[in-house]
C-alpha cells in the first residue's frame, strides 16, 4: 500500500519528468535508495508533495551505471544525493555541492550495499 | 571590501548536545555562506532492520531518538501494519494520538527551555524544563518510561489507560496550561527575549517552500501545512487547524511551538472525550509483504517513512526521512546574511534533532 502514485522512469527521462513536477509547483520530499539483491544495483525513489499529496518517480539504476542529480532542478536534491552516494554507493553526476564521500564520516564504504 | 573568514561552528559547542559542524563564511560579523557536515555518529540503524525479525525492530526504531522515540516505533508499526492490511483497534489509535501529542508537549518545551538558554535566561530555561517535568510524569504512570517507553507492537499497543488515568491526566494537564501560560508571556512579550528573536533568520514562504521546510519551521514562515491533516491514528476524528504565523523569524518560530503546546493540550482532551472502549491490539499472522509510505508530523515536523518487506520475517528496506534532515538545507539560507551572534539561535530555531538525524 503505498502513499501516492509511482511512476517508473528511467536514467535519460528522469530529468524531464522532475522538471515537470517542479513546474507544476511540487516540492521535493525525499529521495530513498534500496539496494537490490545479488548486487543487481539500486531502486531509487524520489518522493515529491504538493500540500498532503504524495508522487513519486522510481528509478531502477545498474551498479556500474551513473544518475544525474537533480539538485539543479530541486535545490535540496543534493543532500539526499550524498547520503545514497555513501550509503548505497550509487554514482550521481553534476550535484550542485559534492561532498565526494564525506558526507558521513563512518568507517565502511557503502555499507547499505548488497 | 571585507576580508573573508571562516569560523568553525561545533560539532561541539555549548547550544548543540548533538554534534552538527558548520564552516561559517563570515564578512566582518556577517555571515556569507555556511557548509554543513553531518555524519559524526551515524549509527545505521536503518540496516539493523535486516537483521532483527520484523516484530522485534520496533525498538531499535524507538531508539532512533530519545524526543520523537514514541512516533518512531509507531510510525514503523503502521509502515508494517499497512503493509500487511491491519485495521488498528479504535482505542489503540486513540492511545497511539495522546502518547503522540505528549510527546510533542514535551518535546516544544525541552525546546523551549533550550531557546531560553541559549540567550541567556537560565530563570526561564528552568521553568519551561520544571513544566515539562508534569509530562514526563504522566508517561512514566502510563508506560513505565519518560523518554522510550515501548508501548508500540505491530497491531496496537502494549499497555492500555483506565478511565481514571486519563481523567486524572486532564486535571494535570489543565494546571500545566496555566503555568505554560504564564511563562509564554516572558516568551512572547519580555523586551530582552523580542531584541533576540525578532527579524532575526528570516525565512520567506517561498523559500520554505522550495528548500523543502518542515514542521513549525515551515509554519511561522505561513505555510498552512501539518501532516496530522491525514488523519492518521485518531486526528481525523479531532477538530484542530495547523497552527501558522506569517512573521517568518525565530519569534514566530517560537510563537507557534508555544501555540502547539495549548492545541496539543486541546487534542488530548479531546481524545479523552472521545476515545472507545474495545481492544489495544489485534493478532498478527505471517509476514509483512509489499511497501508503504508513511507520513506523520513529529514534534519537529513532517517524518516520512518507507518500509519494503518480501514476504520474510526480515524487513528488505525501512528508510526514515527526518524532520531534521529536511530542514538543514533551510537552516543554511536562514544563516547568510545573519550576525554571528545570532547563529546559535537560528540553528536552535528548527529544533535539530542530530540523533535522528544520523539514525
Amino acid at each position: 500500500m503505498t502513499d501516492g502514485e509511482i511512476k517508473v522512469v528511467t536514467p535519460d527521462t528522469l530529468l524531464g519528468e522532475a522538471m515537470k513536477i517542479h513546474d507544476q509547483g511540487w516540492r521535493l520530499v525525499q529521495i530513498c535508495a534500496r539496494a537490490l539483491k545479488d548486487g543487481a544495483g539500486n531502486e531509487i525513489t524520489y518522493s515529491f508533495g504538493d500540500d498532503l499529496i504524495m508522487a513519486h518517480l522510481r528509478l531502477t539504476l545498474p551498479c556500474e551505471e551513473h544518475v544525474t542529480s537533480i539538485s539543479h532542478i530541486f535545490q535540496t536534491a543534493y543532500f539526499y544525493e550524498n547520503e545514497m552516494h555513501d550509503l548505497f554507493g550509487v554514482q550521481v553526476d553534476m550535484m550542485t555541492v559534492d561532498f565526494k564521500g564525506n558526507f558521513y564520516k563512518i568507517g565502511a564504504e557503502t555499507p547499505f550495499k548488497k | 571590501m571585507s576580508t573573508r573568514s571562516i569560523v568553525p561552528f561545533g560539532p561541539q559547542h555549548p547550544v548543540l548536545p548533538e554534534p552538527i559542524h558548520l564552516d561559517l563564511v563570515i564578512e566582518d560579523e556577517k555571515i556569507v555562506e555556511a557548509i554543513p557536515s553531518i555524519g559524526f555518529v551515524h549509527r545505521g540503524l536503518e540496516s539493523l532492520v535486516n537483521k532483527r525479525e520484523f516484530t522485534e525492530y520496533v525498538y531499535v526504531a524507538e531508539r532512533i531518538c530519545g524526543i520523537c522515540s514514541f512516533l518512531h516505533g509507531a510510525s514503523y508499526c503502521d509502515a508494517v501494519e499497512r503493509v500487511m492490511q491491519i485495521e488498528l483497534p479504535g482505542r489503540a489509535k486513540y492511545l497511539r494520538t495522546i502518547w503522540a501529542e505528549m510527546s510533542r508537549i514535551h518535546s516544544h518545551l525541552l525546546w523551549l527551555g533550550l531557546l531560553a538558554d541559549a540567550f541567556g535566561f537560565e530563570s526561564l530555561f528552568m521553568q519551561a524544563w520544571r513544566i515539562r517535568e508534569k509530562v514526563l510524569d504522566m508517561l512514566e504512570a502510563s508506560t513505565g518510561g519518560r523518554c522510550i517507553f515501548s508501548v508500540n507492537c505491530v497491531g496496537g499497543v502494549l499497555k492500555d489507560m483506565d478511565a481514571s488515568m486519563l481523567k486524572g491526566f486532564v486535571q494535570e494537564l489543565d494546571k500545566m496550561e496555566i503555568q505554560v501560560r504564564a511563562m509564554e508571556k516572558t516568551f512572547l512579550s519580555d523586551a530582552t527575549v523580542n531584541n533576540r528573536l525578532r527579524g532575526v533568520g528570516i525565512l520567506t514562504k517561498q523559500q520554505a517552500h522550495e528548500l523543502g521546510a518542515t514542521g513549525p519551521f515551515m509554519r511561522a514562515s505561513g505555510i498552512n501545512r501539518d501532516t496530522r491533516k491525514l488523519g492518521y491514528y485518531a486526528y481525523g476524528d479531532l477538530e484542530f487547524e495547523p497552527i501558522i504565523s506569517n512573521d517568518c523569524d525565530s519569534y514566530a518560530r517560537c510563537e507557534v511551538r508555544i501555540r502547539e503546546i495549548y492545541q496539543s493540550f486541546d487534542l488530548i482532551r479531546q481524545a479523552v472525550a472521545k476515545i472507545p472502549d474495545g481492544d489495544i491490539a489485534v493478532p498478527v499472522k505471517g509476514n509483512p509483504d509489499g511497501e508503504s509510505f508513511v507520513r506523520v508530523e513529529q514534534p519537529r515536523g513532517e517524518a516520512v517513512y518507507y518500509l519494503k518487506a518480501d514476504g520474510t520475517k526480515f524487513i528488505d528496506r525501512f528508510r526514515v526521512r527526518t524532520p531534521t534532515f529536511a530542514n538543514i538545507p533551510a537552516m543554511l539560507e536562514t544563516l547568510k546574511g545573519c550576525d554571528y551572534a545570532d547563529v546559535p539561535i537560528m540553528v536552535l530555531t528548527i529544533d535539530p534533532c542530530i540523533s535522528c538525524t544520523e539514525r
